[in-house]
């Protein structure tokens, strides 16, 4: 042990001498696969930037957003590049402690970025932050199970249909369950699925003067139908199963369906991380009464805190970690089917993206017809697909996220948990002032 | 004077670190003050306690923490005292049986909860399922059909080597020539252990009982780590409601009118419970 | 005789399973470290692998693991160095010269350990950030050293209410002042206690993973922020993950199995005695 760790140490040590006049940027990411690409790239953007070095700070989703919300807030300034959702971005924008983006390089392209993708990055026509990778949400299936069961795949599933075939596919003991879906409470997990499932039922997260509507029939019969359906041909401890748990159960072939984020496409179409890449199937997420936000849309970007020091140097890296020269780079070092997916128009144009990856196709339309300023056949005063831009929607988010995995660990039946969620959620509501009566 | 002169450093430090951020938590107790929305602000008199006060939510937490910290420590106490006398005996190799025992303690909570998580009480991958499977029973889904107890295990886990630790080394201190007495007097060895070994560790369970306390009321990454609080709230205990507020709504008024309830929830405990547990340390 | 051996090798079964039982999470998860991310999750569990070190590679390759575990050497001796420089001074007036108010400066002092650090993590870093002090080793000393205060003070007090006052008497006679009288007589007298005082105080800030996360950045970063950014990562990572939890752990479960002997040997001495 010894040996191998103290050559690396003594070897950044003398680096660090010898690029003593370059400008530190500190790095603040998420531990996902496409970020630890990027750290993995250091080198080469470092050789491209002499001037400028990266240090990286590395965690888990939710801690790394509580680290980063309590730092900008108090104008920390211990960040220089933050990485931010698409949650975030309007919301830190309009508070000023983001840095806009107008004078992007001409080679940049900013025309290439997706359009829903930049919309949601972007507050009164500024762009304040750059999408590192983009997401929607669609439905995988073992193609091999439905083939022995008979089932006939459609164009555009619907949810009575998965149903159907969850019940038909579910085989506990052969180790494979009808349906893998997020159940670990969060307003990033469960509820980023659930709140898809409530709109294309035609449910609403708030009514146009943010009255939240948690406990309205459409809530009821979505919620319903997901807790009936788990609990018959879904996995067991569903309710600790996020987006990873339900990857890995996936990959390791233990579910005949899972619907959830396009950008796990990559690592379960590649043979070495997943038994079931021969016998993938793609479709769009099914849809129930309307196709209206029935998949989400989500991204990862890269944004400048206002309280940086070094916000030139923090915009080198950027532009350059979300450039079209850095898909290329991934492909090239690491595989097509790694690039950061779901950013950028000339990806999918890309003839050996195309050829890498099948599923191309099913990305872009997902994340194209993807509209978060109207997630829902009922009018909204927010903006989102499965959340609301508003400061307060985390925490209802969550608050929510629980009492559902409560009804769904069967500690509460729905009509309860339902209620429960919509005091709390109006609660919130009336402490931070949005109405009176 | 002289005496004033020497604590003067441990209590004015301890003093300052007490005093100004309860200082400040009282301050913004009483604000409106959510980070996320600098718009809201101002005076908000007892809003955040009343809101907090009724938040059903809150009393949930308080019977969690009290279950949460009677169970450890009736687990922690019982058992540690059980291991602390078989541990006592001489056997082959007690040594290394020792070492193996105490290791837990020294496992970062973070890393005990993950193993725990991961790769004992997965319903599907963990090693407990599997061991239920091959003894022809439904794996047990931990983290949802029993949440509170699937905390309350890990963190026994953790604690009872620490339990072991302290009582084994107060059950070396016992006599040999009390109990060899009362063992030629007929006394069998329930009888030993009842009325010699228990009244001598009662001393050594007082010091348990106190430092386990102090850190089990404010138990929190076996939690964050684990079960989020949930399903629902049901392991949801008082560290981690205010850790609900403060870092998920960024409600500081609201986190911090929790931290004031924390306060003096704690001196009650400390006033109540820990004032009849030092009485046996004062002799 | 033949019934006393019957019942050693007895208790000698017993108290293994018990070993074992308690030891095997940690057991299982040094194992899943040298395995490959399949193994790791392979139902049933795979005892029996060829062990690779392929997530200690990639592990090592990700994270400066010497840069974080330099960190947690500093923080937690330093802490606990300071910690022990403030309390002795207290412990002492406490046990030699109480005053009616001792035991309730005593009860108050293990009371603010009682409080969330979350409800109070916003002042904190206020004041950090208006200080400087986030993101630097002094600044997680100082919090560490506060938080491990109270123990520290109540256990010293323990062992030094133990020595028998004659003693340091006697020493005053021979014209010993305050200074002398602590240095000569009592910590040579409690160096076990103090020892294992020390080594608990060692442990309890090594595993701190709360101010750690918060309060530093990456100067700072101890291995508790090491764990952090491998815990719970998209794809497959137990085996990554048990990797850089065993690194984690290693030193300070040598540490504790090391000083075992002497942490038992001070606890006997004072405070359970």
């Amino acid at each position: 042990m010894r040996p191998i760790s103290l050559i690396p140490a003594a070897g950044v040590a003398l680096l660090t001498s010898l690029a003593a006049h370059a400008e530190t940027i500190t790095v603040a990411t998420v531990n996902n696969n496409d970020m630890i690409i990027m750290q993995g790239l250091t080198d080469e953007f470092e050789k491209a930037h002499p001037d400028i070095k990266l240090d990286w700070v590395v965690l888990e989703e939710n801690v790394l957003r509580q680290r980063l919300t309590t730092d900008i807030a108090t104008n920390g300034g211990q960040f220089d590049v933050m990485t931010i959702g698409t949650y975030e971005v309007p919301i830190w924008a309009r508070q000023g402690w983001l840095t806009a983006l107008d004078d992007l390089p001409k080679d940049y392209d900013e025309g290439d970025l997706l359009k829903p993708i930049r919309d949601g990055l972007s507050q009164k026509g500024k762009l304040y932050a750059l999408p590192f990778y983009g997401e929607s949400s669609m439905m995988y299936y073992r193609k091999d199970l439905f083939d022995k069961a008979g089932i006939q795949m459609t164009e555009q599933p619907t949810w009575k249909e998965v149903r159907g075939w969850a019940d038909k596919l579910n085989d506990p003991d052969n180790g494979v369950y009808g349906i893998c879906l997020r159940g670990k409470p969060g307003w990033g997990e469960n509820m980023a699925f659930l709140s898809t499932l409530v709109n294309t039922y035609g449910g609403r997260w708030f009514d146009e003067k943010w009255h939240p509507e948690i406990d309205s029939p459409a809530w009821k019969e979505a919620v319903s139908f997901y807790v009936d359906m788990m609990k018959k041909d879904g996995p067991p401890g569903a309710t600790s199963n996020g987006f990873n748990e339900n990857q890995a159960l996936f990959s390791s072939g233990k579910c005949g369906i899972w619907v959830d984020a396009t950008s796990a496409a990559g690592r379960i179409f590649d043979p070495s991380e997943s038994k079931v890449a021969d016998e993938l199937g793609f479709a769009p997420a099914p849809i129930a009464k309307t196709p209206k936000g029935s998949h989400w849309l989500w991204s990862w970007a890269l944004a400048i805190p206002e309280s940086s020091q070094s916000k030139d140097a923090a915009k080198t890296f950027i532009t350059w970690a979300t450039s079209k020269g850095y898909v290329d780079l991934v492909g090239e070092k690491k595989g097509w089917t790694s690039v950061p997916p779901g950013t950028r128009k000339s990806t999918y144009d890309n003839p050996k993206y195309q050829q890498a990856a099948p599923f191309a196709d099913f990305v872009l339309k997902a994340i194209e017809s993807a509209d978060p300023t109207d997630p829902s056949i009922k009018p909204v005063p927010y903006t989102g697909v499965q959340y609301a831009d508003i400061p307060e929607f985390q925490a209802i988010g969550t608050q929510v996220g629980q009492m559902i995995a409560a009804a769904l660990a069967g500690q509460q039946t729905v009509d309860q948990a339902l209620s429960a969620a919509q005091r709390s959620a109006d609660r919130t509501m009336r402490q931070a002032g949005y109405y009176k009566d | 004077m002289r005496s004033f002169l020497l604590q003067a450093p441990a209590v004015s430090l301890l003093l300052l670190w007490m005093l100004v951020p309860l200082c400040m938590t009282l301050w913004f107790s009483f604000q409106r003050y959510n980070l996320l929305n600098p718009f809201i602000s101002g005076f908000a008199g007892v809003d955040n306690y009343t809101y907090l006060l009724t938040d059903p939510a809150l009393w949930t937490a308080m019977g969690n923490t009290l279950l949460l910290v009677g169970w450890v420590l009736a687990i922690t106490v019982v058992g540690g005292t059980l291991l602390a006398v078989l541990f006592q005996q001489e056997f082959f190799g007690r040594g290394i049986a020792r070492l193996l025992v105490i290791a837990p303690f020294f496992v970062m909570p973070t890393v005990s909860a993950l193993i725990w998580k991961n790769m004992m009480m997965h319903p599907v991958n963990g090693v407990l399922a599997w061991l239920f499977n091959l003894f022809g029973f439904q794996a047990v889904d931990w983290f949802s059909s029993l949440p509170l107890t699937s905390i309350i295990l890990i963190v026994s886990w953790e604690w009872l080597p620490f339990a072991l630790l302290i009582l084994l080394t107060a059950i070396q201190s016992l006599d040999d020539d009390q109990v060899e007495a009362a063992r030629m007097d007929g006394a069998g060895p329930i009888a030993i252990f009842w009325f010699i070994t228990l009244p001598h560790l009662k001393r050594a369970i007082s010091v348990v009982i106190m430092i386990e306390m102090i850190f089990l009321l404010t138990i929190f990454a076996e939690i964050f780590v684990t079960t989020s609080g949930g399903p629902g709230l049901a392991s949801t205990n008082l560290a981690y409601l205010i850790y609900i507020r403060a870092l998920l709504d960024f409600d500081v008024g609201g986190a911090s009118a929790g931290g004031v309830i924390a306060i003096v929830l704690a001196n009650i405990v400390a006033i109540f419970l820990i004032r009849t547990v030092a009485r046996h340390l004062e002799t | 005789m033949h019934s006393s051996i019957t019942k050693k090798l007895a208790i000698t079964l017993l108290a293994w399973a018990i070993a074992l039982v308690v030891f095997f999470p940690i057991f299982w998860m040094i194992l899943t470290g040298f395995k490959t991310e399949g193994e790791a999750v392979a139902t049933p569990p795979s005892l029996f692998f060829e062990p690779t070190l392929s997530g200690y590679h990639e592990v090592m390759a990700r994270a400066d693991y010497v840069k974080f575990a330099i960190n947690s050497v500093v923080v937690s001796l330093g802490s606990t160095l300071l910690a022990l420089l403030i309390a002795v001074p207290a412990a002492y007036s406490m046990a030699f010269l109480p005053t009616p108010r001792t035991r309730g400066t005593l009860l108050w002092m293990l009371s603010t350990k009682m409080l969330p650090p979350v409800g109070v993590l916003m002042p904190v870093y206020l004041l950090f950030r208006d200080m400087g002090l986030l993101d630097s080793l002094s600044g997680l000393i100082v919090i560490y050293m506060l938080m491990n205060l109270p123990i520290v003070v109540w256990m010293l007090y323990t062992f030094f209410k133990d020595v028998p006052k004659d003693i340091l008497e006697a020493g005053r006679m021979d014209g010993a002042g305050t200074l002398q009288e602590v240095l000569y007589l009592l910590v040579p007298l409690t160096l076990p206690g103090i020892a294992s005082t020390g080594l608990l105080s060692v442990i309890l800030s090594w595993n701190e993973a709360f101010w750690s996360l918060n309060l530093t950045t990456s100067s700072a970063a101890p291995l508790t922020a090491f764990i952090a950014s491998f815990s719970s990562p998209e794809g497959l990572f137990w085996a990554k993950l048990s990797a850089a939890s065993t690194m984690a752990i290693a030193p300070i479960l040598i540490l504790g199995w090391m000083t075992q002997k002497q942490m038992v040997r001070g606890l006997t001495f004072g405070a359970v005695k």
